[in-house]
Formats: structure tokens, sequence, C-alpha cells
């Protein structure tokens, strides 16, 4: 399938993104790594949906104007991209950083939104339960602890050594840390706006995810209202690349109803 | 030149072996590791060498800030300068520095730098620094916003040491409704402002800017980086910024050792000085050490070239070669430091003269040796021993 290369401006944000495939609109938020990795599943879901995937304001190919100072800055320029775009009846999918991203839009307004589906999604925090320290470990050990798989993750290990000093991984992990450093990967005041996630929501997660742990999935599934929980067994933190099958089948008979 | 002795404070009874079961004593090493006994014992043999050296005619003391580390034990260089404040008469108390901008509140900092300048009537320096890497997981600030956080930080402190309160400060990161000093700072406008830094064009450009013209301080490197980023002072001020940089702007940070001989000094200090790079300096990880946005990509990726060549362990030969410490005879040392001046014409010396491991008794010989055998000579340098500055034809970095 091929993905196209597009640029909107959004009140001086010039955010990119690729388009591609045919159907319903599913916009899919991605984790701190960006898109260095294409996720094959995207792939998969073009062929029945309209996929529109941006790079967040500061990763890849997006700027990040100064105005952009947080997490909910952002929503609200995914909010206004929408809008701009002319986007309704939207699937939102949002992996880690991306489906704290999509829970910010969703508690500010689902007007445009048809569905939310949350991947090892970031945003709160359970006390007692930490999550791992991406900024404390070096970026070998954080692909390492993102695959429940050995293997992958010595694989995965292998290619952030490679690139941790490339200008994209850089990028990456600056804009990881304006949004992400302090408090660590949550918004303490999300929780208390998650009755407002008014569309059907399915929450996926690996069942071996060491960097934000399954706790998080029984939180999550406990604090928004109807929402359906998938665990995918032998996966970690990027179940939908661990586990791309059977993510790929909870995902298509969620969004089919 | 002036010169002064710099202290680190750091654990120095710290079991060395902690290093087999944690890679770094920064952060994540446990408190249980630090004995409040020992360190009553140090702090106070640490407070009388910097007194000592006071009264043995150096131009100055100083301490610095640090956190959660057995590397440097001072999260308050404050208290440290309190305490030398009424035990010194004369010498200048130089912070080297504060992170005002890890505070929510800079200016509690810019309050106890004005009591500091009252009491000792003028003699504060005040060091304005982000912090190092791994201050950031401490304090939890976000290192993206420290560049800006520093300057408005800065901005806050110098309005507020030089304006008529009250007034309002508007900023991004700190907006105060009320900004009015008591007491205000003894010097006018303000304590000498210094900047100190291991060496990043980002800090180089703010102190040489104009409106500053702060003292740039380099931290221990090796010598042929000291020479590039002092040059790099005094190139910005000729080619961006339009005048001669005045060379008491320019000061140099190392570690010194003095013993009777070459053979012995470097005997005496080579443990000590090998634990503090081994053990006291390394970091958790590259993360740790440069936390996203703490600089830019450009100077990241300089920074960690420059790391990778020092990886394992760091021997003494290898530290004096690269100019790193300097250590040897009187003789040696005088030889050295002139050497040096010779070259970079910088007009302050800040000597770390305990480091690591070095006990009391071999401390205080290399402060008496320093003092009376090396210091009166490079006290007499100046710009006449300077070969001058050239403007090299093609602009650096």
């Amino acid at each position: 399938m091929a993905f196209v290369r597009h640029t909107i401006d959004i009140n001086d944000c010039k955010l990119s993104f690729v388009r591609g495939g045919k159907g319903a609109p599913l916009l899919y938020l991605h984790g701190t790594d960006g898109l260095a990795e294409w996720p094959a599943i995207l792939d998969t879901l073009a062929e029945r949906f309209d996929v529109i995937v941006p790079d967040h304001p500061g990763f890849g190919a997006s700027e990040a104007p100064a105005w952009i100072d947080d997490v909910s800055d952002v929503a609200y320029c995914y909010l206004d991209a929408i809008e701009a775009l002319g986007l309704s009846d939207l699937h939102v999918v949002g992996q880690s950083l991306g489906g704290w991203i999509a829970l910010e839009m969703a508690v500010r307004s689902t007007h445009r939104l048809r569905s939310l589906t949350l991947i090892s999604a970031a945003g709160i925090h359970v006390k007692g339960v930490p999550k791992a320290d991406i900024f404390m470990i070096d970026p070998e050990e954080h692909a390492r602890l993102a695959y429940a798989d050995p293997t992958k993750g010595a694989e995965a290990a292998e290619r952030a050594g490679a690139d941790k000093y490339q200008d994209l991984a850089i990028l990456n992990r600056i804009a990881s840390a304006r949004f992400g450093w302090q408090p660590r990967f949550f918004n303490p005041r999300l929780e208390r706006w998650l009755h407002r996630v008014k569309v059907p929501t399915q929450i996926i997660w690996g069942d071996g995810d060491r960097i934000i742990p399954p706790a998080y999935a029984e939180a999550f599934h406990r604090l928004i209202p109807g929402s359906t929980l998938t665990m995918i067994p032998n996966a970690g933190h990027l179940p939908h690349v661990e586990r791309t099958p059977a993510v790929t089948q909870a995902m298509q008979s969620f969004l089919r109803n | 030149m002036k010169v002064m002795s710099f202290h680190l404070m750091p654990y120095a009874d710290l079991d060395l072996s902690v290093k087999d079961s944690y890679r770094t004593v920064w952060v994540v090493l446990p408190n249980r590791y630090y004995d409040p006994k020992k360190g009553h014992a140090l702090y106070n043999r640490y407070l009388d060498e910097l007194e000592l050296c006071a009264e043995l005619g150096f131009d100055g003391v100083c301490v610095n800030e640090h956190h959660q580390n057995a590397y440097g034990l001072m999260p308050s260089p404050v208290v440290m300068a309190s305490a030398l404040a009424r035990r010194t008469r004369d010498c200048r108390i130089a912070i080297l520095g504060n992170a005002f901008c890890l505070r929510e509140h800079p200016l509690t900092l810019a309050e106890e730098h004005a009591m500091l300048d009252v009491i000792t009537g003028g003699r504060l320096i005040s060091g304005f620094v982000r912090g190092v890497g791994s201050e950031y997981f401490s304090f939890g600030t976000n290192p993206v916003h420290s560049l800006e956080r520093h300057q408005e930080a800065h901005d806050l402190v110098v309005r507020a040491w030089t304006e008529p309160g009250p007034f309002a400060f508007e900023g991004k990161h700190y907006h105060c409704e009320y900004v009015n000093l008591w007491p205000r700072p003894y010097q006018q406008p303000h304590p000498p402002i210094w900047c100190p830094s291991m060496g990043s064009v980002e800090t180089l450009e703010w102190a040489a800017h104009p409106d500053r013209k702060y003292v740039y301080l380099q931290a221990y490197s090796p010598v042929e980086a000291v020479a590039r980023y002092l040059n790099l002072y005094r190139e910005l001020a000729q080619r961006r910024y339009g005048y001669e940089a005045s060379s008491d702007r320019i000061g140099w940070s190392t570690p010194v050792y003095v013993a009777q001989t070459d053979a012995q000094a470097v005997d005496e200090a080579r443990e000590h000085i090998e634990a503090l790079f081994n053990v006291f300096l390394p970091k958790q990880s590259e993360l740790m050490f440069f936390p996203p946005g703490y600089m830019s990509p450009e100077s990241l990726k300089r920074a960690l070239a420059a790391k990778r060549g020092h990886k394992g362990g760091v021997k003494i030969e290898h530290l004096i070669e690269r100019g790193i410490m300097i250590c040897g005879s009187p003789d040696t040392v005088r030889r050295r430091i002139t050497e040096c001046h010779h070259l970079m014409g910088f007009q302050e010396l800040v000597c770390m003269l305990q480091f690591g491991t070095l006990p009391g008794d071999l401390t205080e010989k290399n402060i008496r040796l320093f003092a009376s055998e090396v210091m009166p000579a490079i006290k007499t340098l100046t710009d006449q021993n300077y070969r001058g500055f050239e403007l090299p034809r093609v602009a650096a970095e």
C-alpha cells in the first residue's frame, strides 16, 4: 500500500503526515521512537481504512513551535488538524505516548471521533507501579526492554545502538523528553477526566510489557467507561510489532463493530 | 594572574568496591553508603583546607553544587560559602556555581547570594551553571527547557540585584508579581558572574556577549580542549561581537598535585586521582550525562565523540599527558602552568588541590608546597607573558 507524505500548517506548527488506503479514516499516533521503524500493521490496516500517520510535533519531519509545551498542546493541535482535514467518524489508534495523546484529545472532544484504540498507552500513573525510566537507560537497553522475546529484543538493541547518534534518533529523544520528562509520561489531571471518553474504547496490552506494566491496562480498563481489554500473550511494549497477527485480529474485530 | 583554590568535597570515605555493584555514584547509589559521622569529619577537614588556602594567600576559595552523589557533597554551596564567609578576611569566595535554573524560584538563591555579598563586604563571585545532566534526574526539571530557564533565571536574578524594586517579572518559566530584594548586593552593580563549563559553545556565546562579558571558566578537560574553548571566547568576542576580550574574563580550572619530585608526585596522587576518574565521575548511561535537550544535537555529538575516547580504567599518566591534570615537582608544575599561560593567556587559575580520595595529610602538603613554591611565580604572569591571540582565518565551530 502506497503512503503519500503531506504537510499541514496548524497555528504555525508544520505537521507532517503520511496517508494511504481506502475506507473510514483512521489516525495512528506513534510512540516515543517515532516512525523510524514503520509498523507493518499500518499496511494491513490501509487495506480497509484511510490511514493517516503524523509525526508528532518535534518528531521526525514535524516541527515543534515554541507554543507546544506539553501533550495537551499536542492534543489541541491534532483536534485542529482533524477539523482542517475535514475528518469525522475518525478511528484513533495510539501507542504508548501516542495513546496518551489520543486520550488527551478524547477528554477534550469526541465530537469527530468514532472509536479509540489504546496500545500500551502512557498518560496516567498507578501508585506503586513504576514504569521503566527510558531516560535513565541507554537506547540499547530501552529497545531490549520493549520486547518480551529476548531474541527480538537483542536484534532491536543492535539497531538502536547503530542509530542512536543519528539526527532522527536524537530529535525523537528530545521530543519525547519535552512531553514526557516530568512527571514521567503522565498528566496527573488526566485520570479525573477519563469518564469523558464517550466513544467505544479498546485497550490492547502485551502481557510482558516491561516499559508500562500490564497493571496500567487494568487501570485504564477501570477508568474508561465501557472499554474492552485485550491482553496479548508473549508480547512486550510493542505488541502490534511483536505479535502483529494477534493485534491485527483484535483491532479488526473491534473496528468492524 | 589570580590563583584560587577549589574544593569538590567528595565523599572520600566511599567504599570503592561499590563500583562492582553500581555503574555510578550518582542518583542511584543508595545513600546507606554515606556515613554521617565520617561526613562530619570530612566536611570540617575540607573547610579547614579551604581556610588554610585563604591564610596562605590564595586569591579566593571556591565551592560548587551537585546533588545526590558521592562525587561532590555540596547540594548547597551557599552553606559552605557562609561557613567560609566569617573564617576568611580578604580573599574572594566563589560559588562555581549555583544552578539557579533547577529551582522553581531562583530568587531564593538571589537573596542568599546577596546576603553573602553583604556579609563579606563584596567578596562574592556568583557562578551561574545549569547543573550537570544527572541533576535533571534529581530535580525533575525538564532538560529540554534547561538553556532557556537558565537564561531566564539569570535575567530575573540580575534584574533583582540591580533594578529598584518592587517590580513584576514576566517570563515564560518564572512569573513573579513582586521582585524587591532585601538585602541588595554589596558590590555594584552586582557580584561578578562566572560561567563554569565543561565546554559548551552555547555557554561561550552567551558569556562572551557584550551585554555580559562574563568570566568563562573551562573545567577540567584535555589541555587542547581548554585551549580551543578559551580561544573560542576571544574569537567570538572579536569576530561576532566586535570587541577584544580581556584576559581576566578567561579562566581554567584543573586538578594540581605538587610533591618534592615528579616521581613522588605521581606516586602519591595516583590512586586518588584515578578514583576520581574511574569511580566518582562515571554515570549510569550516556543519557544520564547528557539528557535529551540538555544541549543542541550538534553539541551532543561533539561531547559524545570526546567521551568515547576514554572508556575503561583511566591512568594518571594519561591524565598528565593530555593535560587534564598538572602533577609533578614544584619546578615542573610552575613550568607547565607558565607554558599553558603563554599559550592561552588565562588570568584566572582555579586549582583543585584535593581530588577523589586524596587524604588530609597529602592535601595539606600539596596546598603548602603549591602556595610556597608555585603560586608566587605564577601570580606574576600577565598579558606580557601571553603570546597573544591571533584570529584564525577560518571561523571555529
